[in-house]
């Protein structure tokens, strides 16, 4: 059986698909979902497919988050879509006080298996409200589990992982990525477990540890840097909890250098979590310092050079990968 | 009456459960046997227990920080919560959850709940589960007078009312939302009367008179289980202790909390009221009373000589997939 080339966007509603025919339990909801199948098309063929299991909610954020916890806690499996990751404040208690608590608060009394599936990421001149990349937020709060997926495969691989999962799941994946094309696996069994990374692109001279838009920067950037010689490794995390710490500390044990790269602005980002853990655990092999290519810190600002000047690019990667190969 | 004797004594063996737990908790507060913080009910039985009354053991709770009394009422075990008072190992939650976090997911209780109005859309969730999978259950969110004026409530009546879950809101309007008094903090006197903005039926009830709450509830819970969705009940009643134990209580007049204790106190009046439909004897009333202290003293025995949690258990019990 040949891969065959799909959209993430495809990805994900063929994981959906095959996931809700498989178990009746779980079910779809959030704003704007039937209408156009989702802001994003990204449940096509679903609200046909599956009446009365794809829920159009009004407008009432912290209640569909709420009906995501109390769903979960009461034998479903509900995939909360939340429209615009931005908007997560608005369900922030029902996320970090209710659905991340609720099991180790309780004394592991109960299950809370909810994916809650948030469109994140900056480039469509969005602007500061619809454009962020908030990922960071949950990885600091116990009892969540928080994977973003780049490309096509890992999409539907982590979606089914997710929905499988028996605990609370923030699923981000970037608007801009949607209709990024790539390979998919046509096995419905093809799951990709949650907190095992990918290395997508090997190499000797330096480790490129991302994850989401950030993985096309690093590919890119990559390319440019083997025509100067300096051959760089990609490591795709796509789940920042659980950590695939192993696979991490394999690369860099080989390259003795690490620059991670990450959308999200760079003060308190994943990539501070992550340089400190490979200072901790790897001081030995480095040969540099591990450096961070993140966004600036400021809201993602609307008119386009300085939408552009605030996201990072992959001349950014070139030019820190240089850095701390002191070329 | 709305019951039968049965029923009744049922009632009334609850309610005295309620205080006197409630009452050995402040002690052992006071004590320094309960470590943080608790939040009693004493004078709220009436809501509790009239509307715990009127629920199956699958149906659905949730409580609030001041919720001793709906997970006794909804038929939690004294032994498992006393010592999670405690903070033992054998308590609801292994010691991880304490007063405000006690939960019974085997009898339906979905949990205290530390987040003021946190139960709210958490219930809606648990409606919406019991309509998907088509089960005649009922699911119960009690909150507090300072709750009712959060916006999540406003959420999570409307979408309870829109999609006809099978919910009941049930508002303890004891008055003192803290150190707040709720005349000053609602534009509405009866709280009830928010239903109407959400299409749904509003009762207001004395709530220190169980049998009228238990009545309402009943026709409540009647309507829910038959698919014709929320209702919302205002149980008035009384804060008769502080607000956390230790409360000084500096913004309000004692006379008016004597005036409640004394005048208005629930369970004594269930008392008077089986007493003259004879349905309770002084001699009855007070084996209930005696048997309900040897379950009490029985639960503290085991929570005394329970153990503590070893300290590295705190690692436990965060993901089923870990």
């Amino acid at each position: 059986m040949s891969d065959r080339i799909m959209s993430a966007s495809a990805a994900l509603a063929e994981a959906l698909h095959e996931e809700m025919a498989r178990d009746e339990t779980i079910f779809i909801l959030g704003e704007d979902l039937t209408a156009h199948a989702g802001i994003f098309g990204q449940f096509k063929g679903i609200p046909e497919k599956f009446p009365g299991r794809i829920l159009d909610t009004p407008i009432s954020e912290a209640c569909i988050a709420g009906c995501g916890v109390g769903s979960a806690l009461t034998g479903m499996r509900p995939i909360v879509d939340f429209h615009f990751s931005d908007f997560v404040t608005c369900g922030m208690d029902e996320f970090c006080n209710q659905a991340a608590k609720i099991r180790y608060m309780f004394g592991g009394q109960v299950k809370l298996p909810m994916v809650v599936w948030c469109p994140d990421g900056a480039g469509l001149r969005a602007a500061a409200q619809h454009s962020q990349s908030l990922e960071a937020w949950f990885v600091h709060t116990p009892g969540l589990k928080v994977v973003i997926p780049s490309e096509p495969a890992d999409v539907k691989g982590l979606m089914k992982a997710s929905i499988r999962d028996d605990d609370p799941v923030m699923f981000f994946q970037h608007k801009r990525l949607f209709s990024k094309e790539g390979h998919v696996p046509a096995d419905p069994e093809f799951i990709i477990p949650l907190g095992q990374a990918a290395v997508k692109r090997a190499g000797k001279d330096v480790s490129l540890l991302t994850y989401g838009s950030g993985f096309y920067l690093c590919m890119t950037a990559a390319q440019e840097l083997a025509k100067e010689g300096i051959e760089a490794e990609v490591v795709d995390l796509r789940t920042l909890k659980p950590l695939d710490m192993e696979t991490v500390a394999a690369s860099v044990k080989k390259t003795f250098r690490a620059v991670i790269v990450h959308e999200a602005c760079r003060t308190g980002g994943f990539g501070a979590e992550l340089a400190a853990r490979i200072q901790d655990e790897l001081f030995d092999y480095l040969d540099a310092p591990v450096l961070r290519v993140a966004a600036k810190d400021v809201p993602i600002p609307f008119s386009p050079p300085m939408e552009d000047f605030v996201l990072p690019k992959a001349a950014d990667v070139v030019q820190a990968v240089k850095a701390v190969c002191y070329r | 009456m709305a019951a039968d004797k049965t029923t009744l004594l049922a009632m009334y063996r609850t309610m005295v459960t309620i205080r006197q737990f409630e009452t050995m908790a402040g002690e052992y507060f006071a004590a320094g046997q309960i470590p943080g913080f608790i939040h009693l009910s004493i004078g709220q039985e009436g809501s509790s227990t009239g509307v715990c009354s009127c629920l199956r053991p699958d149906d659905y709770v949730a409580t609030t920080h001041r919720g001793h009394g709906h997970m006794i009422a909804k038929g939690a075990d004294l032994k498992r919560m006393v010592a999670e008072l405690f903070g033992k190992a054998t308590g609801y939650c292994k010691g991880k959850g304490g007063s405000m976090h006690i939960a019974d997911f085997s009898i339906g209780i979905l949990g205290a709940n530390g987040v003021v109005a946190g139960g709210l859309p958490l219930i809606c969730g648990a409606g919406l589960s019991i309509k998907m999978r088509k089960t005649d259950q009922v699911a119960v969110v009690f909150f507090g007078d300072g709750a009712a004026n959060r916006g999540p409530v406003h959420e999570a009546m409307n979408m309870a009312s829109i999609w006809k879950l099978p919910v009941l809101f049930v508002v303890e309007n004891n008055q003192w939302a803290s150190t707040t008094p709720q005349s000053s903090a609602c534009a509405l006197g009866d709280l009830c009367q928010r239903a109407a903005g959400y299409n749904m039926p509003g009762y207001s009830v004395d709530g220190n008179d169980v049998l009228a709450v238990r009545e309402t509830t009943l026709k409540a819970v009647a309507e829910a289980r038959k698919g014709e969705g929320p209702s919302m009940i205002e149980n008035k009643t009384y804060r008769v202790r502080g607000h956390f134990e230790g409360d000084p209580q500096k913004y309000r007049d004692q006379a008016e909390v004597l005036t409640w204790q004394e005048k208005n106190d629930p369970v004594k009046r269930f008392e008077e009221n089986l007493g003259k439909s004879q349905i309770l004897t002084k001699k009855t009333s007070k084996l209930i009373w005696d048997e309900v202290k040897t379950d009490l003293d029985a639960a503290i025995e085991f929570a005394k000589n329970s153990p503590f949690p070893q300290p590295e258990d705190a690692l436990q019990d965060l993901f089923v997939n870990a």
